[in-house]
């Protein structure tokens, strides 16, 4: 057990890491497009994952590095997708907003705010129609919560009993706008699966055994009742929405972002484990040495990869 | 071979291929205990069950992106729109998703889905009921798009699209549900992207699908009382499409009619009368015509629906244009 929980904060340090330096190669000019990064919410991809079989599903959206690393992707292939590589995950055909790792049962990041929350309910369709005891996994944000595609497949999971476990990150903004903008009664975002009968939590995302231990909850009463669960994780983002803004905008103040940044698990997390014995300053700066280094690898790998021939621009239009 | 309505043919291939396939199921509105809106599902739950035949909710977003989701996952869907008028509430799946995991995941994921359904005007029913969209699918690279004309081509078309990898729209014919036709007893796969035949001629090629092949073969015969003899190609598939037998059949008869449903700008004739003329203009003895919908919603009263959708005089009246008699 205290392996497993040192090894939770090595996945959030390496997804940290690696946004660092994805930010680092946007400014380069080797990450193109829209890169969305994930500082600040590594605990909430980081425990929920955790609390998943190897034969579940994942689904996710858009800002989804860090969730194909908590899965377990290769940092060099996800590393080599942003750029574009041949070697990527989805050998540059996807990017950085539609990572896939099919072997990883990791179904695709959705650059469509709330689209893949229907794939999600077909997944859940897909388990329950062979009779397995899998359970399919949906990360959003809170901006989806106010799209129609949101109800219409809480609707579905609820009413057809699918084991979908649906995370919310709220990180109280959706692009520019905070929640408050955009939706009604927003202290209340997890009671909206009240209205489907569906079971629902509150978690602190920024408390990364918290998460693990409520999704935890959530996976396995999927897994045993076939019944599909929402969780609210509350949690913050520490840099722009994509890497074209700036970090804190015009929609927030420096103060509220450096009060936030109090909560960063990647500094909360080690005091954590130091008071628990289960960690040393030497045993962290280690880890942190080792994250360094695959990112740094992951980076050369990227680098010197060839990107696809032109003749594959054709490939994979139709299976 | 038997005779039977294009909605028993449809409902046979469903049949069959349930019967083969395990994966095999369905969903949509009212496809189960109502036994389809237009009956094409009809029998099917008494069949296979509560778990192969589906009713789902008035969501067409979130039903046909669950079988999107569900095709990913392994299962090959066919999800049942209860027109394409209302498809369009679930563009994002079909367009966004369904037409896509296959290329941005590098070709991990595939998406072996069905999307059928009535297309097409029909009587009476206005704006909103009655269109033909096609165009807006085969516009879209990762998706396949047919629209079967006969009780034959709609049984082995739906086959064959259940059994492709691909996400297959089968866009039938709200029109034709009850026209018969001979289908085959015997296992009868038509291939996606093959054109048939329909009428050979030496005249004139008039190209032409889903119902308006029944135009294209009215015209032909008062034609045929004229002395002139057209060509009726069926392409039955939009996409990917069957350029060769088109082509051949252009460059036989040196002249050309496209008929289509839809509206003119922008639609498929105009697809197909840029290729011919692209790829067989020294062989042409005239320009390519089209005959199509007016550009406007489609409307209510009898006559003035009537006059815009294309009809077997306006093709008669395009091939003797073609043919300089007019
Ligand atoms: C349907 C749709 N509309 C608009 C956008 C543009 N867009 C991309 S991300 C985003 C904000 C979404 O916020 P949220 O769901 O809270 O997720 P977050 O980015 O905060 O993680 C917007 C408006 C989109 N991708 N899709």
């Amino acid at each position: 057990m205290p392996d497993d929980i040192v090894a939770l904060y090595r996945t959030m340090l390496l997804i940290r890491r690696f946004e660092e330096r994805a930010a680092e190669m946007y400014t380069l000019g080797k990450i193109g497009g829209f890169c969305h990064l994930y500082n600040g919410q590594e605990a909430v991809a980081t425990g929920a994952i955790a609390a998943l079989r190897p034969d579940d599903y994942v689904l996710v959206y858009y800002r989804d590095h860090g969730h194909a690393l908590a899965r377990g992707s290769d940092p060099k292939a996800v590393m080599a997708e942003l750029f574009g590589k041949a070697t990527g995950l989805c050998r540059g055909k996807g990017g950085s907003m539609h990572l896939f790792d099919a072997p990883r049962g990791f179904l695709g990041g959705y650059a469509i705010v709330g689209e893949h929350l229907a794939l999600a309910v077909g997944v859940g369709l897909a388990i329950s129609y062979r009779g397995g005891d899998q359970v399919a996994a949906c990360f959003f944000g809170d901006g989806a919560v106010n799209g129609g595609m949101f109800h219409e497949a809480l609707n579905l999971a609820a009413l057809w009993n699918l084991p979908v476990v649906f995370v919310c990150e709220n990180n109280h903004f959706g692009m520019g706008t905070p929640i408050a903008v955009a939706m009604s009664r927003p202290e209340h975002l997890h009671e909206k699966a009240e209205a489907y009968g569906m079971a629902h939590d509150v978690v602190d995302g920024m408390d990364v055994l918290a998460v693990r231990d409520r999704v935890g909850d959530a996976v396995r009463r999927a897994r045993k009742d076939r019944t599909p669960v929402l969780i609210e994780a509350k949690t913050y983002r520490f840099v722009g929405h994509s890497m074209r803004d700036p970090a804190h905008g015009v929609y927030r103040t420096r103060e509220e972002l450096e009060h936030e940044k109090s909560r960063d698990p990647i500094k909360t997390f080690p005091k954590l484990l130091k008071e628990k014995g289960l960690a040393t300053d030497e045993g962290l700066a280690e880890i942190d040495q080792e994250v360094r280094r695959i990112v740094d690898d992951a980076v050369a790998f990227a680098e010197a990869s060839p990107v696809l021939p032109p003749e594959a621009i054709v490939e994979d239009v139709y299976a | 071979m038997s005779v039977m309505a294009y909605r028993d043919a449809l409902n046979l291939a469903l049949r069959e291929e349930m019967h083969r396939d395990d994966r095999v199921f369905i969903m949509g509105e009212e496809v189960g205990a109502y036994q389809g809106a237009y009956k094409v599902t009809k029998g099917l739950l008494q069949e296979f069950g509560k778990r192969r035949v589906i009713d789902t909710p008035i969501a067409e977003a979130g039903f046909v992106g669950a079988g999107v989701g569900a095709a990913m996952a392994g299962l090959r869907p066919v999800v049942e729109v209860m027109t394409f008028n209302f498809a369009v509430a679930a563009m994002d799946s079909i367009v966004n998703t369904a037409a896509k995991v296959h290329y941005m995941s590098g070709g991990q994921v595939s998406v072996p889905m069905v999307i059928r359904g009535p297309g097409g005007s029909a009587r009476q029913l206005a704006a909103q009921h009655s269109q033909a969209l096609e165009a807006w699918f085969c516009h879209v690279p990762g998706l396949k798009v047919c629209a079967p004309g006969t009780p034959r081509d709609a049984r082995g078309l739906l086959k064959s699209a259940i059994r492709d990898d691909n996400p297959v729209l089968v866009i039938e014919s709200e029109l034709l549900y009850g026209a018969t036709g001979e289908v085959p007893q015997a296992e009868d796969l038509i291939p996606l992207g093959v054109a048939a035949i329909v009428r050979p001629g030496r005249d004139c090629a008039v190209i032409a699908y889903s119902k308006m092949v029944r135009e294209a073969l009215a015209a032909a015969d008062t034609l045929a009382a004229e002395g002139i003899e057209v060509e009726v190609v069926d392409p039955r598939t939009l996409r990917p499409f069957d350029w060769d037998t088109v082509l051949a059949s252009v460059r036989k008869t040196k002249r050309a009619v496209v008929v289509q449903e839809g509206w003119t700008f922008c639609g498929v004739a105009a697809e197909i009368a840029a290729k011919i003329s692209a790829e067989a203009f020294d062989e042409l003895d005239a320009p390519v015509e089209r005959v199509t919908s007016l550009d406007v919603p489609l409307p209510y009263a009898r006559p003035l629906e009537a006059a815009t959708v294309p009809e077997a005089g306006r093709i008669a009246a395009a091939v003797k244009k073609a043919l300089y008699l007019v």
